[in-house]
């Protein structure tokens, strides 16, 4: 489904974020990226979302080379990948309930749906309450679970998430990571990139470890090992 | 796609009303735009006025002999006005030019009652729509099968007077046309810079939306909305000021231009004034937009 093949990315002559790196990803596969800060994880979800260019090597999404698609094209691309962000990347002159509504009204969903689907997706992350907030009403840790309800409202093929847990108290944590696996059993591919150690020894999944932007372990039930 | 389009109008209002004092700036810069466009359009009147009035004094005319009847002169005022080049021709009677005279110089009284009728005054005085213009009619004349009736032509007397005038009514009407193609260039520079401005504000906000998987025209559009709804209102509240302005202002400005009714002509061309003012508006408001998006969905 997701193919990376000999991906470098070298921002200047001294920053290599990523060094000849191939991996595939399986349909419905979750896959948990672990690395210390600066090992590459951003910038391969940058890469498969089309945000940035590779240096070098080629990206396929459903047998389609990523960086061939004309600009006009990659935002269907973009619809079928939900993206939970490390800085959240919330639309700060929408509430909480238009920000998960955008993901909706960009796929052209009926206005019904958005109306049953968002108060539903909101009550999954536990912030109903909040859905008349602007961003800069809610804390760190809202905001994350608002670009998680954003990221899997419209039933995308995959999930890319970003240190998703990077702001939460451990009771919220907890329930991301099962509403991820949840998603993932329901047929959704996910990637994970996060540091927390405990978070992926529980979930006894893929494991691919980067350092220095190279992959230096790729294992099928992984363990957080740096 | 209607869906998306009533998405986008939806959007666009909202933003409008949420964005507050950068709505107020845009709404404000395009007042001033748009009402510098207004004074340009009122200006012109008063330009074309002045220009008018000051032509209007400009005439050629013909004295006839003493001999030449008064048919004969009617008979030539109609071939004249058959000149393309002639915008008018008036007949100045005999009696109607000596009681002018006698008005002008009371003292002749005595002089002209010694001629005891045996002087023809009457001329005809045409007028013609450009300086270049005369000298074609002088040289009519000149060849003309009546020319045997005329006494004289003032034109050549009057030559430099008369291409003066026009020279300067010319330079008027360029300079004009000159400065207000800088001043529409500067107002529309202005209110770009704005809306530049609004928009380079949003430009996260527009990255976010692309990663998100919103199509070129989804983020462009709720932008092309609260252009139109700025210029929109931008125009309404021009018009709003000018009417009390033009108002109060009319009488003032007939002093200066007797016979300019300023009102009058701003309610005559009501109509197509504010549509003007809402085509600028509006105009400004989207080209702008598209200009200053542009760059940001190149990302």
């Amino acid at each position: 489904m997701i193919k990376f093949q000999k991906i470098s990315k070298i921002y200047s002559p001294n920053i290599v974020a990523l060094d000849d790196v191939s991996f595939e990803i399986q349909p419905k596969e979750f896959v948990s990226l672990v690395g210390k800060s600066g090992a590459g994880k951003t910038t391969l979800l940058e890469l498969l979302l089309a945000e940035e260019e590779p240096t070098q090597g080629r990206i396929f999404f459903d047998n389609q080379d990523i960086h061939k698609i004309k600009k006009s094209k990659l935002p269907f691309l973009r619809r079928k990948i939900g993206a939970v962000f490390q800085d959240y990347k919330l639309l700060p002159s929408k509430t909480a309930y238009e920000n998960i509504a955008y993901a909706l009204e960009v796929i052209c969903a009926a206005d019904e749906e958005i109306r049953r689907d968002v108060p539903e997706v909101l009550e999954i992350v536990g912030l109903s309450e909040r859905f008349r907030n602007f961003p800069v009403e809610l804390s760190g840790g809202e905001k994350q679970r608002i670009a998680i309800a954003r990221a899997l409202v419209h039933r995308p093929e995959v999930i890319l998430a970003d240190e998703p847990t990077g702001n939460l108290d451990p009771y919220h944590a907890a329930g991301i990571i099962r509403l991820l696996l949840s998603i993932n059993e329901l047929g959704t591919t996910i990637i994970l990139a996060t540091h927390n150690k405990e978070v992926i020894n529980k979930l006894g999944k893929r494991v691919i470890t980067l350092e220095d932007g190279k992959i230096i372990r790729d294992e099928e039930k992984g363990r957080f090992i740096l | 796609m209607l869906t998306s389009l009533k998405r986008i109008i939806r959007s666009g209002w909202i933003t409008f009303k949420r964005q507050g004092g950068f709505t107020v700036a845009t709404i404000f810069i395009m007042v001033i735009t748009i009402s510098l466009m207004t004074c340009l359009f009122l200006f012109q009147r008063i330009t074309k006025f002045s220009i008018s009035l000051l032509q209007d004094k400009v005439d050629v005319s013909i004295y006839f002999k003493d001999t030449s009847l008064e048919q004969d002169i009617l008979g030539i005022k109609e071939q004249i006005a058959k000149i393309p080049e002639v915008k008018s021709v008036e007949y100045v009677s005999n009696e109607e030019a000596k009681k002018r005279l006698l008005e002008k110089y009371p003292e002749l009284t005595e002089s002209l009652r010694e001629t005891q009728g045996m002087l023809n005054l009457a001329s005809l005085n045409i007028k013609a729509g450009q300086a270049d213009q005369y000298a074609a009619i002088a040289n009519f004349l000149e060849k003309a099968p009546f020319k045997n009736l005329i006494q004289k032509t003032d034109y050549y007397q009057r030559k430099l007077v008369i291409e003066k005038i026009f020279s300067v009514t010319s330079a008027i009407n360029h300079t004009g046309v000159v400065l207000s193609l800088i001043l529409v260039i500067i107002a529309f520079l202005v209110a770009f810079n704005q809306i530049r401005l609004a928009i380079s504000n949003s430009k996260e906000e527009i990255f976010i939306q692309r990663l998100v998987g919103a199509s070129n025209w989804f983020i462009r559009g709720p932008f092309l909305i609260q252009g139109v709804i700025s210029g929109f209102f931008a125009a309404l509240i021009t018009l709003l000021i000018f009417i009390p302005l033009v108002y109060f202002l009319s009488p003032k400005m007939e002093v200066f231009f007797p016979g300019l009714n300023l009102f009058s002509y701003f309610a005559g061309n009501f109509f197509l004034i504010f549509l003007i003012q809402i085509l600028i508006g509006i105009g400004v408001g989207v080209i702008s937009s598209i200009i200053a998006i542009r760059k940001y969905l190149e990302l």
